[in-house]
């Protein structure tokens, strides 16, 4: 196995395209080490990310917020203008692992490793964030709803890396909130995520986004639940609405962690209090 | 050993180089080529904590860090916490409380436990168990860990005004 460490992301793709054999992309490693250590990865060339400069900073832009790819979860709970802008999305980086884990672990490696349990994903679909995709040849920019293609599978190309995620500038009114359904406090996989953002007008709601994850292939984004909110102000009727939107949107399997009925009530149960929270953060008043 | 890359490091506030092939984790790496063996391996996968040490003042598990990415950065392993002789308070309250029994994961405790200390110099039962929820133990249980880590940061904050 072969290591490389480039100072910029066109350089790792590069690396990437010439390669002919196994080739991994390194950035916290919560994942990929694990999958070596268990065999399950034989790498001939592995891509350290954490060497390129524009990956390992938070850029807060006119536009809103730039998090490279190499940055690690406790990174962003100690950036005061992100957390204020998107909790959510914050929240969520949270809730992967132990300290330990947040450490090292990222949220395009979160991404890419493309679980549908992930914490982050269905957080960031909601508050609209884009991956900015490195290649050889061309660079892309793509929503992060698109990135995750199926379970470990990305739309990412042999050649493509993730250089950083990108999140808006929240408009006025604006909250996010993610509420992830495990059977301990800490430390498990996601039974059921659901993100929720909303942005309001005079007490209700104007547009919405809200994402699920751990009940389908990949997480994915709702319209039909979003079109649930829009022009109320959370009354039971909305948040009824919602939920079975939602819940109607599940295409979950069935594991230890939860079965299909259970996943697919669940969505509904956590869409309501996560749009609740994402509501009060915006500073809605039901 | 082929493909060996040499790194060079500085663990507990000493330079240190070692060889090692590029898929052998920091874990390994302390313990078999530094040989620190207070970094204990328990599951390898991070999971349980045990491996715990902080890489440029991050805690991180040593065993979902590869060994050549240490090169450049500044290690600290559970040796590093005792000083000229003397223990660490957290070392001394562990002690005290009779917080460990077969010991596999007291290194990882005090050294996650460092690391909450550092930032946070009071924190509550609550604090405590999250900030320690990456590190198991099999044998003692958490609650005589999380009084040790209470009277330690009491100590240490009495030593601060002091």
């Amino acid at each position: 196995m072969r290591y490389e460490k480039p100072a910029t992301a066109k350089e790792a793709a590069g690396l990437l395209a010439k390669e002919k054999g196994a080739a991994f992309l390194l950035g916290g490693g919560t994942d990929l080490l694990v999958k070596l250590k268990m065999g399950m990865v034989e790498p001939d060339l592995v891509v350290d990310v954490k060497h390129i400069a524009k990956a390992n900073e938070i850029q807060t832009t006119a536009k809103g917020f730039s998090i490279g790819a190499a940055v690690p979860s406790a990174r962003l709970t100690e950036h005061k203008a992100l957390q204020k802008a998107w909790p959510g999305v914050v929240e969520a980086a949270n809730l992967i692992g132990s300290d330990q884990i947040q450490g090292r672990c990222t949220l395009a490696g979160n991404l890419c490793n493309a679980s549908p349990a992930a914490d982050s994903v269905p957080a960031m679909i909601a508050a609209g964030a884009k991956a900015v995709i490195v290649g050889a040849k061309k660079r892309r920019t793509v929503p992060v709803e698109k990135v995750a293609t199926g379970p470990g599978q990305t739309c990412l190309g042999s050649d493509e890396l993730i250089e950083s995620i990108t999140l808006p500038k929240p408009g006025p009114r604006t909250g996010d909130a993610y509420l992830r359904f495990i059977p301990r406090t800490e430390m498990d996989i996601a039974v059921v995520g659901v993100a929720v953002c909303v942005t309001l007008e005079r007490g209700r709601v104007k547009t919405a986004r809200v994402a699920l994850g751990a009940v389908a292939p990949t997480a994915i984004l709702v319209p039909a639940a979003a079109r649930a909110l829009v022009g109320t102000s959370l009354d039971d009727e909305a948040l009824e609405k919602l939920a079975r939107a939602c819940s109607a949107a599940c295409n979950p399997i069935d594991d230890k962690r939860g079965t299909v009925e259970y996943r697919t009530r669940l969505a509904g149960v956590l869409a309501k209090r996560a749009a609740k929270i994402a509501f009060a953060r915006a500073g809605g008043k039901s | 050993m082929s493909n060996a890359t040499l790194v060079s490091t500085v663990v507990n506030g000493d330079a240190v180089q070692f060889a090692c092939p590029s898929d052998e984790s920091l874990m390994t790496a302390l313990r078999d080529r530094v040989g620190l063996t207070g970094v204990k391996e328990g599951c390898g996968t991070g999971d349980c904590g045990a491996c715990s040490v902080t890489l440029d003042g991050q805690l991180v598990c040593s065993c979902l860090v590869l060994g050549v990415e240490a090169e450049g950065r500044n290690v600290e392993t559970v040796e590093g916490l005792a000083q000229d002789g003397q223990l660490h308070p957290l070392q001394e309250q562990f002690i005290e409380h009779a917080a460990l029994q077969c010991g596999i994961c007291t290194p990882g405790f005090l050294v996650a436990a460092k690391a909450l200390l550092e930032r946070n110099p009071n924190p509550n039962e609550t604090e405590i168990r999250y900030a320690l929820a990456g590190n198991l133990c099999r044998c003692t249980g958490y609650d005589k860990i999380v009084r040790a880590v209470q009277a330690a940061a009491k100590d240490m904050r009495k030593a601060k005004r002091r």
